[in-house]
């Protein structure tokens, strides 16, 4: 077996009981990447002279005896709106084509602090904005199981590298379901932590109060170690919350007898896939197989979800690319008569066209005279949204709901209609307006062969109950042992 | 003029005296070369994240306290989106509806002597918030520069009620805040660096009207004497406007310091719109009771206060100790001094009259003075103890204004001692009389001018070193003998 084609658990252990070398390891991957690659396109910067030095030095320590910590050698791929010091972070946008921080995000330091190595930068939609990955101005990324599909978005580079081996693990970030949804397509795991658990310090910010960082990985016991290692506190983070630190890997337990699913049959309704509600349908006789009870809930204001999302998110996105004004990084345009041409110029140039749709929507959303009816009212249905799950989980441990209402689409066919592609995200959005983790893994496949995200849902920072509901699940069905023949 | 009503509210900004910024752990410190001072997260980099500086919170409810405001126990951060290139994350946080102070009042006392009276200004919030950077035009080039240094320092804004009715009212009102920062040690208010600076909101109205005219707005005022002009110049244009038959234009303006005339910036007709939203990345600000009440346990002494208190017990005239106390430094350099030569009366005359005029001829704080406390304290002791006349202190005390020595040391260098031996006086005087027979006749005649000129002939024998009662009291000995 290649080497490339392990977990993360394994190749950890393998590293650390020194039957590989960290070298042989990255060798491995980046031949893998130079195989792949050129058909996913899912790599925006690949750090291999940083890679490779990193390897020797850990690998000299590992040689003396020294801890190189739970990740030590191994390959991580980072999605690319997550500021690494001296590489760059374009957010898959022209206007930060050529950015380079000056720091490390906290999950960078986290992660390097455990002894990970860092081996890319991956696509995206521009500024996470998107379902598809389509809107990167940089490249188009294929879906691993089939070139002419979509990964999914936002992170679908993060999503289609894990999918196709050309890393152990990766980072992403979930806004509206941009960790989930293409993890989903691309038949990995992909977990949203609670709002809080993971420090946003250099997480470039599309919608602030919604954006969280989580991880990309192949079993959902990788995601757990991915979350021991960049979960907690974060001084530099006053919205990070200061709990004490848990190890998620005592939740990999295969048991899930007593344990409550709410089903929200008011939420799922006919705009669904007919082999994604058999999935799904399916998915619940599975635990019910295994001992868990199923409990029907309402979740009446979801259905609102939506609507408050691209209010509140593209509210704030309206401020957060404010900064992008072509006078201290970033895109400049040549020819400009004045300040205000020099903004003008800069960002219509510098900005794709659903950034573009989205500030204009958020400008709009906050301007007087439509505050009130807009960015308030959101306010008060995601108060509601958040008073429903509460209420949810008085009578279950977790949720069950599909990832999203259809398997991966082709190139161009929701891309003309922004509607259209924002339905993708109904069933992930409601989580990140409540602020509750959530983790989507392989659920089956469609008729043909496209993979089906399941979702489960859990209250706010009950991370080991989700993780716990969801390796079980895993290890009674065989769906995440499929791998994209690429 | 008389038939119209001035209406004025102050907005006014004070840059709080934190260490560090209101978001990150970069230095306030002053006058740095241009973006040294500053880091990824207030050059608002992406990705970084505001942490709120608590010495900030504080300060400004320090401030809120002192002006009498409640305090809010919930509050929250906003933020304010414009676009400018001393700005660089294209807004500003600041507070909109939930402000940390409200509804707060403090005293003024306007005019001198018989006009003098005292009135209440209405203070309708304080709240924080960061500054922006600066721009600097190159003149040569044309090229603007941003210096971000500034960016994110912290600020309070302290908006008042439109209760002031002229620039002298303004000007008193003014002075009052900075006498209070001052004494609560949060803002350095050194108005020239612009570390405290004011808007004036201005509309008049024809007395009896009952709604307020239109209002302009006129911004950046940083000193006592540009908010006057200033004040004094938009009164006289408004009236002008609507006495002629025109209409007030809401707008923003500014005033030129040193032409001495405002001109308006930009109207307000598309009324900017900074599209207010809150903060994401802070945390609301929660207050409880015991620490507010922590605060204002450790309130220092107010100006009126202690003004008080100089009058009871320095006994000093009401005028003295409102001009001693009106700031905290010259508070302090009177007690300071005080307490070495217990001479309230002395001190206090001294650093109205001597001091004062010398500080503003060279345009200087009492804090960057000279003469320290201690050796004003030294100098009165000479008085008192006759080794020095009070003409030869008033030499000395130029001197000490120039180099700051100790006024000891400068009597024994110039030999300024005055001359109090009777006998050698007494050598003086006979020479005197002897040599000016006119005078000595004139006197006798009854013209007592002719005794002064005596006199001065003594001391400019003596430059000026004799002792004046000994000299008058020989003098007037030997002549009628």
């Amino acid at each position: 077996m290649d080497l490339y084609s392990l977990t993360l658990t394994d190749i950890a252990k393998k590293i650390k009981d020194k039957e590989v070398s960290i070298k042989e390891v990255l060798d491995s991957v980046y031949s893998r990447i130079e195989e792949v690659e050129p058909k996913v396109d899912a790599y925006i910067t690949l750090t291999q002279s940083q890679a490779y030095e990193r390897a020797e030095k850990l690998q000299q320590k590992l040689d003396n005896n020294e801890d190189i910590g739970i990740l030590g050698g191994v390959p991580i791929a980072i999605k690319d709106n997550i500021c690494t010091k001296g590489v760059k972070t374009t957010c898959a946008s022209r206007m930060l084509e050529n950015y380079t921080p000056i720091y490390d995000a906290t999950v960078i330091k986290k992660l390097e602090d455990a002894g990970a190595i860092v081996i890319g930068k991956t696509n995206m939609d521009e500024f996470a904005m998107g379902s598809s990955t389509e809107t990167s101005y940089i490249k188009k990324t294929k879906n691993p199981w089939d070139l002419t599909r979509v990964p999914g978005g936002s992170s679908g580079g993060s999503a289609a590298v894990v999918s196709s081996d050309m890393a152990f693990a990766a980072l992403g970030s979930d806004t509206g379901g941009s960790i989930r949804q293409p993890a989903s397509y691309c038949s990995v795991v992909g977990l949203k932590p609670t709002y809080g658990l993971i420090s946003r310090f250099g997480l470039i910010a599309f919608a602030s109060s919604l954006d969280q960082i989580g991880p990309f990985t192949k079993t959902v016991e990788d995601a757990a170690l991915m979350l021991n290692v960049i979960s907690g506190h974060d001084k530099m983070d006053t919205t990070s919350a200061n709990l004490e630190k848990v190890d998620y890997l005592k939740a990999i337990v295969n048991d899930v007898k007593g344990k409550v699913i709410g089903i929200p049959t008011d939420f799922i309704t006919d705009g669904i896939n007919k082999d994604v509600r058999e999935a799904y349908d399916k998915a619940i006789d599975t635990l019910k197989n295994v001992g868990a009870k199923i409990q029907e809930i309402k979740l009446e204001y979801a259905k609102y979800s939506l609507a408050t999302y691209y209010i509140i998110a593209t509210a704030e996105a309206s401020s957060n690319l404010g900064r992008y004004d072509g006078i201290r990084y970033g895109y400049r345009a040549k020819d400009f008569e004045d300040l205000d041409d020099l903004y003008y110029k800069s960002r219509t140039e510098g900005f794709g066209a659903e950034v573009k749709r989205r500030i204009m929507l958020g400008t709009y959303v906050l301007s007087s005279g439509y505050y009130d009816a807009y960015y308030k009212r959101a306010q008060q249905v995601r108060t509601l949204i958040i008073e429903n799950f509460k209420e949810a989980f008085k009578l279950c441990d977790s949720i069950l709901i599909p990832t999203a209402p259809n398997t991966a689409f082709k190139f161009g066919e929701k891309s003309e209609n922004p509607l259209e592609m924002y339905l993708e995200d109904i069933y992930t959005v409601p989580v990140n307006i409540a602020g509750l983790p959530a983790i989507s893994i392989p659920g089956g496949f469609d008729s043909e062969n496209m993979p089906i995200g399941i979702q489960f849902i859990a209250n706010s920072f009950e991370e080991e109950k989700l993780l716990n509901i969801a390796y079980t699940f895993e290890q009674n069905t065989d769906y995440y042992k499929n791998k994209p023949n690429i | 003029m008389n038939d119209y009503e001035v209406i004025i509210g102050l907005e006014v900004h004070a840059e709080l005296s934190t260490n560090t910024k209101i978001y990150c752990n970069c230095t306030t410190e002053f006058g740095a070369d241009p973006n040294t001072h500053c880091c990824p997260i207030c050059t608002g980099m992406p990705g970084t994240l505001p942490v709120l500086n608590e010495k900030v919170v504080e300060y400004a409810v320090k401030a809120g306290l002192a002006m009498n405001c409640e305090i809010s126990r919930f509050s929250k951060q906003d933020r304010k989106n414009y676009f400018y290139p001393d700005l660089p994350k294209a807004y500003q946080i600041s507070q909109y509806d939930l402000p940390l102070c409200e509804h707060g009042n403090i005293e003024i006392t306007v005019g001198k002597d018989k006009e003098k009276y005292k009135k209440n200004i209405g203070i309708t919030r304080i709240h924080i918030e960061e500054d922006a950077g600066k721009l600097i035009h190159d003149a040569f080039t044309g090229d603007t520069l941003v210096d971000l240094n500034r960016c994110a320092v912290p600020l309070i804004e302290i908006v008042s009620e439109p209760d002031i009715r002229s620039a002298d009212e303004a000007v008193a009102y003014m002075q009052t805040l900075k006498s209070i920062l001052e004494y609560l040690e949060v803002c350095d208010c050194k108005m020239q660096e612009g570390s405290l600076r004011c808007d004036v909101n201005l509309s008049v109205r024809k007395r009896g009207q009952k709604e307020f005219g239109t209002r302009t707005e006129t911004k950046n005022l940083n000193s006592f004497r540009a908010i006057y002009n200033s004040i004094e110049f938009e009164i006289k244009r408004q009236i002008e406007v609507l006495e002629n038959g025109g209409k007030i234009i809401q707008e923003t303006r500014r005033f030129d310091d040193v032409k001495n005339i405002g001109y308006a910036m930009r109207t307000k007709e598309n009324a900017d719109d900074y599209r207010y939203f809150p903060e994401p990345d802070l945390a609301p600000i929660v207050l409880s009771e015991e620490y507010i009440e922590k605060i204002k346990n450790a309130l220092p002494e107010m100006p009126h206060i202690k003004k008080e208190r100089y009058m009871s017990k320095y006994g000093l005239p009401e005028y003295d100790a409102e001009q001693l106390t009106a700031s905290k430094y010259v508070a302090k350099f009177f007690e300071e001094a005080n307490d070495i030569c217990n001479n309230p009366k002395a001190v206090s005359n001294w650093i109205m009259s001597d001091l004062f005029r010398l500080l503003n001829e060279n345009e200087i704080e009492i804090t960057s003075c000279k003469i320290t406390s201690e050796n004003l304290a030294k100098l009165i002791l000479l008085i008192d103890k006759g080794t020095i006349s009070s003409k030869i202190a008033k030499q000395i005390f130029e001197e000490m204004f120039e180099n700051g020595k100790n006024p000891e040391d400068i009597v024994k260098e110039k030999g300024m001692t005055q001359i109090s031996d009777e006998n050698a006086i007494k050598e003086m005087v006979e020479k005197v009389v002897s040599n000016n027979p006119q005078s000595v006749t004139d006197y006798k005649a009854g013209k007592d001018r002719a005794l002064g000129f005596l006199v001065g002939q003594i001391m400019k024998e003596t430059k000026g070193k004799a002792n004046p009662q000994i000299v008058n009291k020989m003098l007037i000995e030997i002549l009628n003998k």
